[in-house]
């Protein structure tokens, strides 16, 4: 492959054609299956280059509106359902258009944060070690592993009998356990797997509260994810959560550091950069788009991930984003807030330099964009 | 037309001072009175005549210009005592608290100052928002004792709206101002008031200038009186506003100057803040708004401005026009789908302007002989003065006649301008609510046809999203040739043929075209020369030379397909069988065409239907969209001679199934009910099995959903092996693509089933139960919505009522998504608009800013691509192998 992709390379230079990387490989690949000979090589990459030369962007092309528009066409066309089973039946995902919607906000709490996890190869195929991970990943409670729970007014304490094939099956470690709870309660005596709470104080309310804050002690789990779920994808086990932590499971062993992912856009862009943070912008949403059998060119949603992103951090599209910190007042003034705009503009003496769209229709001129965007030169005549 | 005389480069904002505010005031206005008993307007009273004039008969007093021409001026009011301008105080309170209360310094040490100009100085140099470090600053300069004069400082709390409160005493407007004159114009620049002098010692601002002394009166052109029927005048709101102020403010002078007491003169004071804010802003919070008589709220000045119906939405990103029509929309297959059946009575309506030159003399003194109602007229004709003249029958002649002498002795001050009425080849432009797209708004060419309907292809239909069950578009008519020109060659409807979306057509045939164009190319349909010949009349095709052998539909669909059209694809009936036969797929679904011969397979939606045509898609891209709009244009109308010729018509007879499988659709959804009893009683037993990561009931509820789901789509099965695609026109529809689907047609004959509210079966009504004919906690099919019944069978009452259940979720979710799609889409639109394409293949937005190197990181333009791919690789090969085998 790597040398039909430098043949490619070279024919292209030859021909003094600029195509991008992806482009060359896709030809080199086609050259590989259709098994092509250099002269239907050479011939190829000719009508290559002349239908790359057809399809380019005009210059003073109105992208933006043009993606806008592409992308918030098709939000009529999709469904107002919040949950549907993605892929993964046992995790709610929200899609459609309340998801699109999200994205687009760059929420900083979105509604149902999902992680899919893939490990590194040696352990694709191994399930044990699948397992444990998933269960060190996932939220266990101690109510989880019980096997008899009973509140005893009489002694006034919280008898709790942990069940140890259950540990065994959850793949945690005994002594942890013992540990957590030592470090979350106070008065506990351990006998074994017996252990026996009491109250800081003698009474039945605090008893009652006791017995619920035990059942919930958190054993084993990463920060911020509940529910995980294990699932074999074509050859290999994943695990889904429910809830993201990207930051802690990527320092965990065995797992890929490269397909992880996370659909919360802005842990992406804490943990891995806003180039990352981008390209899930771009995934999430072309991945709403797909799952309601929308196609939308990826180039508009890039556009709108590269607005969204131009600055170094995700700034959400509206008023608390990119449409509030538009240079123009009057830009601004006619979005939303017109009055805290124009106030604030008169004390500041901001100037308009109307360079916008917005700002070229409103005083009534041609607008910068397209045919707008071209003036005449006149040559002085000597 | 004149071009662009003079550009405005720019606007600057600022405040203005009171000797602003005087210096542009033209009287100073004292009565709070308007009229006088004989109803004319009271000097130095609200309507004084110096600010402007509205009446055309009238001469303004200030500037001698005519009603109409005459802008208006502005008058002033003195206020008695200072007053807060109510969008200024959280500003005011701000400052004040970042300020020192006696040296008016700003609570900053000098090297911070410094620095913060220093920054400052960058953000303006680069255009950038001020807005993050003006709240640091505030957040900062907050000190217990002043870095300067060592006072120390008290808190200063706002009491909203407008009260300032330092301590607990409560600072009147005069000492805010006085405060606030302290600050030097250096420190107000970082509290973010622009005090700065320019070269020529102008100020744009001033911290007190936010305390307002003077009131500037906006001129009557700006809060025109109405006379009612009655005779009545009823003033605009502002006035209404206004005489309260002046009524107000002349008391507490009278008060003042009388020497009454403090109490009396503070309420005034008090009185005359709350008539000023709500001049500016009657939805001010804590102010409780100012009410007209009727207890209507007033608009006043912020509201003129502010939302969807102010001035910034309403009058100026969009604006009324003229030229313009509306009309009810109807189909008409017989014009080309770039053209638009124009009503006569609008036609004659709305006009081109046309200049006169040699060689157009002659045709333009006919439109005028006709006058403005016969058909291909005139309305007006502009002289070279400028005047506009109106074309009466009287006067039809004598117009003509000047025009041909002015073009004859043409003297150079410009030539006659004929409004002349709109005619067949006319470019408009076309357009139909909400324009979602661009292909929204498109550039027809006029056909003027009888009767009061706009007339469309049926092929444009999808891009407007438009129907004929009363639909009304727009239509607007160019006035500028440059603007004909643009519209030409950009927004034509072949133009956009590709949606920009995704790089495939948008415009195409839908419902009887593909089921004609079915019809026409089965197997089955052979026809003999006469029919052929028929055909091909109809659809504007040239007849071919007798031979007297019979045609096949194959044949005659090929007549219009480009002579050198090759390609292979699968058809939309193709069932997807397990092995492809290829070309002896029994459906003939599967399509070759050779040299612009159709060989195998029928044409159907996958062929040129809107969103999906392969065979448009393969033309428009690699022929051209003149020859794209022609193919669509004789496609379409042979598909629509092909279902006249066959018939075509369906009812719900297609519906009907043999009581045999009646039997065993019964049968089966019995099973299935039983099935999900039997899951039921398996969970009340506790023997069911949890799905991981859910709970039992939701595992139960899963199983069951999955269990309907199955069942009603096995009775789909079984009825659908009954219905036979050659005779069945319902099933024709379904399959092909033209209406409806199979989902559509199992619903009517076998069973709809299971409905669903909030996505999941139907749980709520009554305690425990969905309706009273249920146990409590009853989980059964029927219990929770599942409709058994097929909708030509009928549903018994409790189906019925789930069934509405479910179909009002729909119609609430429908409502719900339009509003919160469009807002979506505006919010993206503002976010995104001025962006463009450079030079260099940059994208960037108006401030220059690189948003991406290359658009789309391959600079390929999504309309001219090929489903978002540059070329399709396997396509180009196997086209150059064909070639090469030559």
């Amino acid at each position: 492959m790597q040398e039909t992709i430098e043949k490619v390379t070279k024919v292209v230079k030859k021909k003094r054609a600029k195509f991008t990387e992806s482009l060359i490989y896709e030809i080199a690949e086609t050259v590989e299956k259709r098994d092509m000979d250099d002269k239907e090589l050479d011939e190829l990459v000719k009508r290559v280059k002349k239908a790359y030369e057809r399809a380019r962007v005009e210059n003073g092309e109105a992208v933006g509106t043009v993606a806008a528009q592409s992308v918030g066409e098709p939000g009529t066309q999709m469904t107002m359902r919040t949950f549907h089973y993605a892929g993964v039946a046992e995790l709610n995902v929200t899609l459609g258009l309340p998801r699109l919607i999200e994205i687009v906000d760059a929420r900083k709490k979105i509604s149902t944060p999902t992680m899919a996890i893939y490990f590194e190869e040696e352990f694709r195929v191994d399930e044990e070690f699948v397992r444990t991970i998933a269960n060190q990943i996932g939220k266990s409670t101690m109510n989880d592993i019980v096997q008899d729970f009973h509140t005893n007014y009489a002694k006034m304490n919280v008898v709790v009998e942990l069940d140890m094939p259950k540990i065994e099956d959850k793949r945690l470690n005994f002594e942890d356990i013992i540990n957590r709870v030592e470090k979350a309660f106070k008065k506990v005596q351990i006998d074994n797997n017996v252990l026996s709470f009491e109250p800081s104080k003698p009474s039945i309310r605090e008893l009652r509260l006791l017995a619920d804050k035990v059942r919930d002690l958190q054993i084993s789990g990463v920060k911020n994810i509940g529910k995980v779920v294990i699932r074999k994808e074509e050859d290999e086990w994943v695990i889904h959560t429910e809830g993201s932590n990207l930051g802690a499971v990527l320092k965990m062993e065995g797992v890929d550091k490269v397909r992880t992912t996370t659909n919360d856009i802005h842990e992406v862009e804490k943990v891995l950069g806003i180039e990352a943070a981008r390209n899930s912008i771009i995934h999430e949403a072309q991945r709403t788009m797909d799952e309601q059998g929308l196609t939308v060119d990826v180039r508009h949603i890039m556009l709108v991930a590269d607005m969204m992103s131009a600055d170094g951090s995700v700034k959400s599209i509206g008023r608390h984003g990119i449409s509030g910190e538009k240079a123009s007042v009057l830009a601004r003034a006619s979005f939303e807030e017109t009055g805290k705009h124009l106030l604030r503009a008169s004390i500041r003496g901001e100037i308009d330099h109307l360079t916008g769209i917005i700002e070229n229709i409103i005083i009534g001129q041609p607008i910068p964009l397209g045919t707008g965007s071209v003036g005449v030169l006149m040559k002085q005549k000597k | 037309m004149t071009g662009i005389l003079k550009k405005i480069s720019q606007i600057n904002f600022g405040l203005m001072s009171p000797e602003d505010i005087r210096k542009m005031s033209v009287t100073k206005i004292v009565t709070p009175d308007t009229y006088d008993e004989d109803g004319y307007p009271i000097e130095n009273g609200l309507m004084d005549p110096r600010l402007g004039v509205i009446d055309p008969s009238l001469k303004c007093r200030t500037c001698g210009s005519k009603g109409g021409d005459c802008q208006g001026h502005f008058g002033s009011i003195n206020l008695a005592r200072p007053v807060i301008h109510v969008g200024f105080a959280d500003t005011i309170h701000k400052i004040l608290r970042s300020t020192c209360n006696t040296c008016g310094r700003i609570l900053l040490t000098e090297s911070e100052i410094f620095d913060y100009r220093e920054k400052f100085k960058n953000l303006i140099k680069n255009e950038e928002s001020l807005t993050k470090i003006i709240k640091e600053v505030y957040t900062v300069a907050r000190r217990d004792k002043c870095p300067h004069c060592e006072e120390e400082q008290e808190e200063v709390k706002i009491d909203k709206p407008v009260s300032m409160v330092e301590g607990n005493y409560k600072l009147t407007a005069s000492e805010v101002r006085e405060r606030l004159e302290l600050i030097p114009d250096s420190d107000a620049l970082i509290l973010g008031v622009n005090a700065e002098k320019s070269k020529d010692g102008q100020q744009v601002a001033r911290p007190e200038w936010m305390v307002l002394t003077v009131l500037p009166v906006p001129p009557v052109t700006v809060r025109p009186s109405i006379t009612l029927e009655t005779g009545e005048r009823s003033e605009d709101d502002l006035t209404h506003k206004l005489v309260d102020i002046l009524r107000i403010n002349q008391r507490l002078k009278e008060n003042m100057e009388a020497g009454a007491p403090q109490l009396i003169v503070e309420d005034l004071w008090e009185l005359l803040q709350y008539h000023v804010t709500t001049y500016f802003d009657n939805e001010a919070s804590g102010v409780p708004p100012a009410r007209h008589r009727s207890g209507r709220p007033l608009k006043t000045l912020a509201q003129r401005l502010k939302g969807k119906e102010g001035r910034f939405r309403s009058n100026l990103s969009g604006k009324r026009v003229n030229f313009s029509a509306r009309t009810v929309i109807s189909p008409d297959p017989n014009i080309s789908i770039n053209e638009v059946g124009v009503p006569k009575i609008i036609a004659t309506e709305v006009t081109v302007p046309v200049k006169i030159t040699e060689w157009n003399l002659e045709e333009m003194k006919g439109y005028i002989l006709n006058g403005s109602n016969l058909h291909p007229g005139a309305n007006y004709v502009i002289r070279p003065d400028g005047r506009k003249i109106r074309i009466y029958d009287e006067i039809k002649e004598t117009v003509a006649e000047n025009l041909e002498k002015n073009f004859n002795e043409y003297t150079g001050e410009g030539s006659y301008v004929v409004e002349r009425h709109l005619k067949d080849g006319d470019i408009v432009l076309f357009n139909r609510q909400p324009s979602l797209h661009r292909m929204s708004m498109m550039a027809h060419e006029v056909r003027v046809l009888p009767y009061k309907t706009f007339r469309l292809n049926l092929c444009v239909c999808p891009p407007y999203n438009a129907d004929f069950d009363g639909d009304e578009m727009n239509m607007h008519i160019f006035q500028t040739e440059e603007s004909r020109a643009e519209a030409k060659s950009l927004m034509r409807v072949q133009e956009h043929i590709l949606s920009p979306r995704f790089g495939g057509p948008i415009i195409g045939g839908i419902h009887d075209h593909i089921s004609g164009a079915y019809l026409l190319t089965r197997e089955s349909a052979i026809f003999n020369e006469d029919q052929v010949f028929q055909i091909l009349r109809k659809s504007n095709l040239p007849i071919p030379d007798k031979t007297g052998e019979k045609w096949t539909g194959k044949q005659i669909f090929s007549e219009v397909l480009p002579k050198d059209l090759n390609m292979v694809y699968t058809a939309e009936i193709c069932r997807k069988c397990d092995e492809c036969l290829k070309k002896e797929c029994k459906n003939d679904a599967y399509v070759v065409i050779e040299d612009g011969k159709l060989l195998t397979g029928v044409m159907d939606e996958k062929a040129y239907g809107a969103f999906s045509g392969k065979i448009l898609d393969h033309i428009v891209k690699e022929y051209g969209t003149d020859s794209a709009r022609e193919f669509l244009d004789a496609s379409t109308k042979l598909a629509v001679s092909g279902i006249m010729k066959a018939g075509f018509t369906t009812s719900t007879n297609d519906e009907e199934i043999p009581q045999e499988a009646k039997e065993r659709i019964e049968v089966h959804l019995d099973h299935a009910e039983k099935k999900v009893d039997l899951l039921v009683e398996a969970y009340d037993n506790n023997e069911l099995e949890a799905l991981p990561g859910r709970s039992l009931e939701e595992t139960l509820e899963m199983r069951i959903m999955q269990v309907l789901g199955e069942a009603r789509d096995k009775s789909g099965e079984i009825a659908e092996s009954y219905f036979d695609i050659n005779e069945n026109h319902a099933v024709i529809m379904a399959l092909t693509g033209a209406r409806g689907s199979m989902l559509n047609l199992t619903q009517i004959t076998a069973c709809v089933g299971q409905q669903s509210v909030r996505g999941g079966r139907i749980d709520r009504g009554y305690s425990e139960r969905t309706l009273p004919h249920f146990q409590k906690r009853e989980l059964g099919a029927k219990a929770r919505g599942f409709v058994h019944s097929s909708y030509k069978k009928g549903l018994d009452p409790i189906e019925f009522f789930f069934h509405a259940m479910g179909g009002r979720e729909g119609l609430v979710d429908t409502a719900i998504r339009t509003a919160q799609s469009g807002y979506m889409q505006r919010r993206l639109v503002n976010a995104l608009q001025d962006l463009s394409v450079k030079e260099d293949g940059t994208v960037t937005d108006n401030r220059g800013v690189i948003i991406q190197t290359m658009y789309g990181e391959d600079g390929v333009d999504p309309a001219k691509s090929d489903y978002g791919k540059v070329v399709d690789l396997d396509k180009l090969v196997d086209e150059m192998r064909i070639k090469s085998e030559k």
